[in-house]
């Protein structure tokens, strides 16, 4: 087997799960009751929550815990809007956001407020523009990706959350949920980032949303405190800790990593380039994690299928958006049916081999040839 | 090019003959404090030299802002004292600058072939060229950018930061600090620590009185007090018998005062066996009732040992200030009942006197319960690096 497709999910590594399992085990009272099994599972959350601020150098007390990112996006976006019904009626994002943030806009566009999507430049970039005519003091929330997660475009956060100190009420949300664990990442300008474990090696069903001390925001499930007044529910200890655990496992020489996903990036779009009727839509603003190709001519969903009988894996699109509407994303840049509408998405890891590589390229080469009338 | 940290001792200089034993501990505080970091520390008479890889810079500082007798350091450049390599290095570090600006060089290796002076205005000229945001002035500039040629190397740096000031920590005896996991006692401890005590902490509990939770807390306060002094012991007094006993037998407005002395005597034995000189407290003057200074006089006469008070002459706010920067504050007003919000009566005396306090022990057996609550005492060693018991699953 060759999975290709990490940037849908990744498998979870063998220690993060060996803590979960000891986790569930042994500490199994619940972290907001008030006898000695409480109190000691309330330490070790403490002392999870801790590692996860240390590692992403913020505060212990601005480190929310999710089920999920789509959660923490939900979560960011109508907590604020909540929270401040009185600064603005305006949101700036992206047409190149997951579909947690862009149903998330379309829901709060029902309720009346209004959305612009800041032009995207042909590089993939914000174009910044376009986003700072777009800004005004009615501006209440914006929302931009770190990482693109059909195509892998790296946003300037720091940059935009730079433009933004001259809007003091205007919250800036990042969703980082491609860019941690793959990339440095630097909270400093950002009110409010997202992120899932299950991106980086952790177990599934654990987000996180980091939110500034300064912001405020409506919680979305009430019910009083648990690790945080804004996320009620009794706290999934084994999914903390484990997320603590894969945050730390997946930043440890994140360099070596990155110049090893580089590295095998930079041979498969070598490789993907001298296929004919191959384009490839990532280019250098794109993290190397993610290769996304155009292949004209052929249906994406059949040379998908195609490879996954030769056991392998990898994803149209995004996996979360799977219904059989253009990419989004490529839409927005290229405007172009032929490309948008055939796009294939490769994605790797600090596991991929070059083995794995070299191979693929082989089989891909073989599935189309079949596949071309 | 790397960077490196320059440590001067400041207030450490005044000591003329105990230098060498200050300068001594501050360099062992800052291996303990710096152990897990890739950093190597070399010194000479006039400062320290830290030097480490460059991305691990921000942690390294973050350090050095918890050691006490810093008085203030510089992050400099170390380059070759090569006249180009200089200049490059210089208008690097000016790029990006405006305002007034100056440059001083201090050449210690007289082989350098401009002197410092025509040095300086060599290199200003050259900034002034290349940056048309700077201009010179040598009295009160914005930057200065300061050139240090040594024999073997260059340093170049323009900020000084302030430390944290101070004596290194241990260069004074031990004092035994009365930690109740209120806003006052661990801004009293960090004081100590400031001028170089070194601390054992006490904690009286009264279980079922107060809960796990409550010791919690001032375990949780007493590691934020390691960040300090790397390694603090804290005792865990075991108060529930004396407190029920005061409760039972002594009239209720002398309870706290009575309470005060029995927790004097036993922080004193403790102090003792411990070899601490002194007892540190967080008592503020009319803060309570059992702070105002009669209170103070008959609860300290019980024991014969200096009680330093820290924060005796501090407003409340003033304290706060000082608790929020050491980050305990957040952790002191957690709300868990502490054995002094126990058995509070409705009106504690304000101005208690020896004779009454006596009349009020004698229905106690004083020496007893004291001697067995120190035999009963749990102690404990808390480390600043202490999550050892989660490392492994985290």
């Amino acid at each position: 087997m060759i999975y290709l497709d990490y940037s849908a999910t990744t498998p979870v590594k063998k220690e993060v799960l060996e803590t979960y399992e000891k986790v569930s085990l042994s500490y199994i009272g619940n972290p907001n009751s008030l006898h000695r099994l409480g109190v000691e599972s309330k330490k070790l959350m403490d002392a999870a929550t801790k590692q996860i601020a240390e590692l992403l150098k913020v505060q212990e007390n601005e480190v929310i815990f999710t089920s999920s990112a789509s959660e923490a996006n939900n979560l960011a976006l109508v907590g604020v809007i909540e929270k401040y019904p009185n600064r603005g009626r305006h949101i700036i994002t992206t047409k190149l956001e997951h579909s947690s943030i862009l149903e998330c806009v379309s829901y709060l566009e029902k309720k009346g407020y209004q959305i612009d999507y800041v032009n995207v430049l042909e590089n993939g970039l914000v174009d910044l523009e376009d986003f700072q005519r777009l800004l005004s003091k009615d501006t209440i929330l914006v929302s931009i990706h770190h990482v693109n997660s059909e195509v892998g475009f790296c946003q300037n956060i720091s940059e935009i959350g730079n433009i933004l100190k001259k809007y003091p009420t205007t919250i800036f949300h990042v969703d980082g949920t491609q860019a941690v664990g793959k990339i440095p990442v630097s909270l400093e300008n950002v009110d409010l980032y997202s992120f899932s474990s299950h991106k980086f090696f952790g177990v599934k069903g654990c987000g996180c949303l980091i939110k500034k001390s300064q912001i405020e925001l409506e919680p979305m499930i009430h019910g009083g405190k648990s690790q945080t007044n804004y996320r009620s529910g009794t706290p999934a200890l084994p999914l903390m800790v484990a997320t603590a655990k894969a945050l730390r496992l997946a930043l440890t020489d994140l360099d070596q990593k990155y110049q090893r996903v580089k590295e095998f990036s930079d041979i498969l779009k070598a490789e993907m380039q001298k296929i004919d009727g191959v384009v490839i839509n990532s280019n250098e603003n794109c993290i190397p994690h993610i290769v996304n190709i155009s292949v004209l001519g052929i249906k994406p969903e059949t040379m998908l299928h195609a490879l996954e009988e030769k056991e392998i894996y990898i994803s149209t699109k995004t996996a979360c958006s799977r219904d059989s509407s253009n990419s989004l994303t490529l839409m927005a840049l290229k405007k172009d049916d032929s490309i948008s509408g055939h796009s294939l998405r490769i994605s790797i890891s600090e596991i991929t081999t070059k083995e794995e590589i070299n191979s693929f390229v082989e089989n891909f080469k073989i599935c189309l040839e079949k596949l071309k009338f | 090019m790397e960077r490196v940290v320059l440590i001067k001792y400041g207030e450490l200089t005044t000591k003329k003959g105990n230098r060498k034993f200050f300068v001594n501990t501050l360099y062992q505080n800052m291996q303990k404090k710096l152990k897990d970091d890739r950093v190597k520390i070399s010194r000479d008479l006039s400062r320290m030299y830290l030097s480490f890889p460059e991305e691990d810079l921000d942690k390294i500082l973050k350090k050095l802002n918890e050691i006490f007798g810093i008085h203030c350091y510089q992050v400099a450049y170390q380059i070759s004292n090569e006249i180009e390599t200089i200049q490059k290095q210089a208008l690097e570090i000016m790029k990006e600058k405006t305002g007034t600006f100056k440059v001083e060089t201090k050449r210690v290796n007289k082989n350098f072939p401009i002197p410092s002076l025509d040095f300086s205005r060599q290199i200003g000229g050259l900034i002034l060229k290349n940056n048309s945001h700077l201009t010179v002035d040598v009295h009160d500039p914005d930057t200065t950018l300061m050139i240090e040629i040594l024999d073997q190397v260059a340093y170049l740096y323009t900020d000084k930061v302030m430390g944290l000031g101070g004596y290194p920590v241990g260069v004074q005896a031990k004092g035994m600090l009365m930690l109740s996991g209120g806003i006052d006692s661990p801004v009293s401890g960090y004081l100590a620590l400031k001028r170089g005590i070194q601390l054992e902490a006490v904690y009286f509990e009264a279980i079922p009185h107060t809960s796990l939770e409550a010791r919690n807390k001032v375990i949780t306060l007493t590691k934020k007090l390691t960040k300090y002094t790397d390694s603090m012991k804290l005792h865990i007094v075991p108060f529930t018998e004396i407190q029920e006993e005061i409760y039972k037998k002594c009239n209720p407005e002398y309870g706290i005062t009575i309470m005060r002395r029995m927790m004097y005597r036993i922080t004193e034995k403790l102090a003792k066996r411990n070899k601490a000189l002194a007892i540190i407290n967080g008592e503020s003057i009319g803060q309570v009732a059992s702070q105002t200074l009669a209170s103070m006089s008959v609860i300290n006469s019980v024991i014969n040992m200096p009680v330093i008070r820290p924060v005796a002459c501090f407003d409340k706010l003033e304290i706060i200030e000082i608790a929020k920067k050491i980050d305990t504050y957040e952790t002191s007003i957690l709300p868990y009942e502490d054995c002094c919000t126990i058995f509070v009566p409705k009106h504690p005396v304000i101005h208690p006197t020896e004779k009454e306090c006596i009349w009020n022990e004698e229905k106690l057996d004083v020496e007893n319960l004291v001697l067995k609550t120190v035999e009963n005492t749990k102690t404990i060693t808390i480390r600043e690096q202490e999550n050892n018991e989660f490392q492994s699953l985290l």
